[in-house]
């Protein structure tokens, strides 16, 4: 697989005994964008948090590039990774997390100069230069030597965009980025999202912003109980959805707009 | 009622009198206070030229010497022991944790003059340590050090864990997804975070140390209560002795005090 490409086959996560993922299979091809959407509890941010192994997999595998992650084929098996190696085949995929997590006690520029400078050993000049130009992209150059306390909701969810950017990643992951926000910040965050699609960065966003996925996403899939019930091309699965389940969750959705933030306003920044 | 507020300016302002019931207070306490330094001060069982020539006295001076260097052991101990607990407790190994909590349970539940005096004795229990006689490798000295250093540990660890805790566990998880091993990411990310939040109860725990090396008087540790005892079993001068003890452990918890005061603004920068 060239890269920028992933492949999920037959994900499973149990927490207790109680299954959350059953058996997820997705190929997302390089360039592409994935919207995931589904109910509230229905295993989609362990489905991501298991893609990069935050969390150990009850079983399935996960191909990143042409790199299996989690494990080192050799001599006809399959042999555990370490986890250093582990984290090695993590930083082809970047992470935003709903609640930013960024490092408190660093300013925005040293949020994003970490990885480069202490994981990738980069000269920290030159990842200084790189990591203020990223942070010019996403519209914070003048607020790189700000702690995040000092910054919005939306400012440090482009601060954690950028800091996961910096690593080159792949693939990025999105866990609905947007929903810890204001509704007048929402805009500012889904634009740089934007930028990046345009860019051809192959991403996975968990959302529950239609509007957004019926932009700018290429797939949608609709996920329930801990399986895919449902993937497509976005405007056919959003508007003329094949599964109940999903045509149900639409109509959820639509009913209670306020989970919803008219895309078209946000078209700003 | 008020009609305008034209003119106001040309009325005379009788101020409140804000401080009368401070004063008065005020007046009481110094009062009382005067009345007893008073009453000590000229006591004619107070020899104040006993106090004069003992204050800085060799014997106490050394016992001076032998209490911060007590104070900074048990602190070092106390420190290295206490974080390996801490990280301990913490990590996914049961066993690693069972341990730690059963140290915690059982160095903190035991008084620490009962410590002091097994470790003194450990003769009886083990008269040989490999080749050497028990009682030449255990010092009182190295007694001493023994029951503050592990009573302290017990106390550290918890307050370092509450430390870690204080740090939300999504920058942990942030710090993985940019590449980061499990111990990087202590080390880059809690670390720093949690020292603010230990500092204080750090200076509290220091101060609370340096006044416990006191107990090692028991075993004649050498430190500046053993001293004035060891004075004041010679003249039967017992409170002038422990007025210089007093006086001495002010001082060092004063100038603890200024120190912590300076740790702390360094580490909020
Ligand atoms: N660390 C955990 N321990 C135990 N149960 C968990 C854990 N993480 C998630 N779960 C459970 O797994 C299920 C799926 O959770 P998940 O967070 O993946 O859902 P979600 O689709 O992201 O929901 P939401 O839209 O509310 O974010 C839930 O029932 C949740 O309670
Ligand atoms: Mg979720």
């Amino acid at each position: 697989m060239s890269a920028g490409g992933l492949r999920l086959r037959g994900l499973r996560k149990s927490y207790g005994g109680m299954p959350v993922l059953r058996g997820v299979d997705l190929d997302v091809a390089p360039g592409e964008v994935v919207c995931v959407i589904g109910p509230s509890g229905s295993g989609k941010s362990t489905l991501l948090r298991c893609v990069n192994h935050l969390e150990v997999l009850d079983g399935g595998f996960v191909q990143v590039d042409d790199v299996l992650v989690g494990y080192e084929p050799r001599e006809g098996k399959l042999h555990e990774s370490t986890e250093r190696e582990v984290a090695r085949a993590r930083l082809r995929m970047g992470m935003v997390f709903q609640q930013f997590n960024l490092f408190s006690h660093l300013t925005a520029l040293r949020n994003v100069t970490l990885g480069p400078v202490k994981v990738l050993r980069r000269d920290p000049a030159e990842v200084e230069r790189e990591a203020r130009a990223l942070l010019d992209r996403v519209g914070l150059a003048a607020h790189a030597d700000k702690l995040p306390a000092q910054l919005s909701g939306g400012q440090q969810q482009r601060v954690a965009i950028a800091r996961a950017m910096a690593m080159r990643p792949s693939v990025m992951l999105f866990d609905e980025p947007t929903s810890a926000l204001d509704p007048e910040l929402v805009g500012e965050v889904l634009a740089v999202m934007r930028g990046l699609a345009a860019q051809g960065m192959t991403m996975v966003v968990v959302t529950h912003e239609i509007g957004f996925a019926r932009d700018v996403a290429d797939t949608v899939v609709f996920m329930d109980d801990g399986v895919v019930v449902e993937s497509g091309p976005a405007e056919r699965v959003l508007t003329d959805p094949s599964s109940a389940r999903t045509a149900a969750f639409l109509a959820h959705v639509r009913r209670h707009p306020e989970k919803e933030t008219d895309h078209a306003q946000n078209q700003q920044s | 009622m008020l009609d305008t507020l034209d003119g106001l300016d040309t009325l005379e302002v009788v101020r409140r009198r804000r401080f009368a019931a401070r004063w008065g207070v005020g007046a009481v306490l110094v009062a009382v206070l005067g009345w007893l330094v008073y009453t000590v001060a000229v006591s004619p069982n107070l020899e104040w030229t006993v106090i004069g020539k003992y204050f800085l006295a060799t014997p106490v001076m050394e016992g001076v010497g032998v209490t911060l260097v007590l104070t900074f052991t048990t602190l070092g101990v106390g420190l290295v022991l206490g974080a390996v607990l801490a990280l301990m407790r913490q990590s996914r190994n049961p066993v690693a944790v069972a341990a730690a909590a059963g140290y915690i349970w059982f160095f903190r539940g035991v008084p620490l003059v009962v410590q002091i005096v097994f470790w003194f004795n450990l003769a009886l229990l083990f008269p040989t340590l490999g080749f050497a006689p028990t009682n030449e490798v255990i010092t009182p000295f190295l007694a001493a050090m023994l029951g503050l250093g592990l009573h302290e540990a017990a106390y550290l660890a918890e307050i370092i864990r509450g430390g870690f805790l204080a740090v939300p566990r999504g920058q942990v998880d942030a710090a993985l997804t940019i590449g980061m091993t499990r111990a990087a990411a202590t080390r880059a990310i809690v670390l720093p975070q949690s020292i603010r939040v230990i500092l204080p109860a750090l200076g509290n725990q220091f101060i609370l140390i340096l006044k416990g090396t006191s107990l090692v008087s028991v075993i004649g540790g050498g430190d500046l209560m053993t001293r004035a005892q060891q004075i004041y079993g010679q003249n039967y001068q017992v409170i002038a002795l422990l007025l210089v003890a007093t006086g001495w452990y002010l001082i060092l918890v004063t100038v603890a005090g200024v120190g912590q005061r300076f740790l702390e603004r360094w580490a909020a920068r």
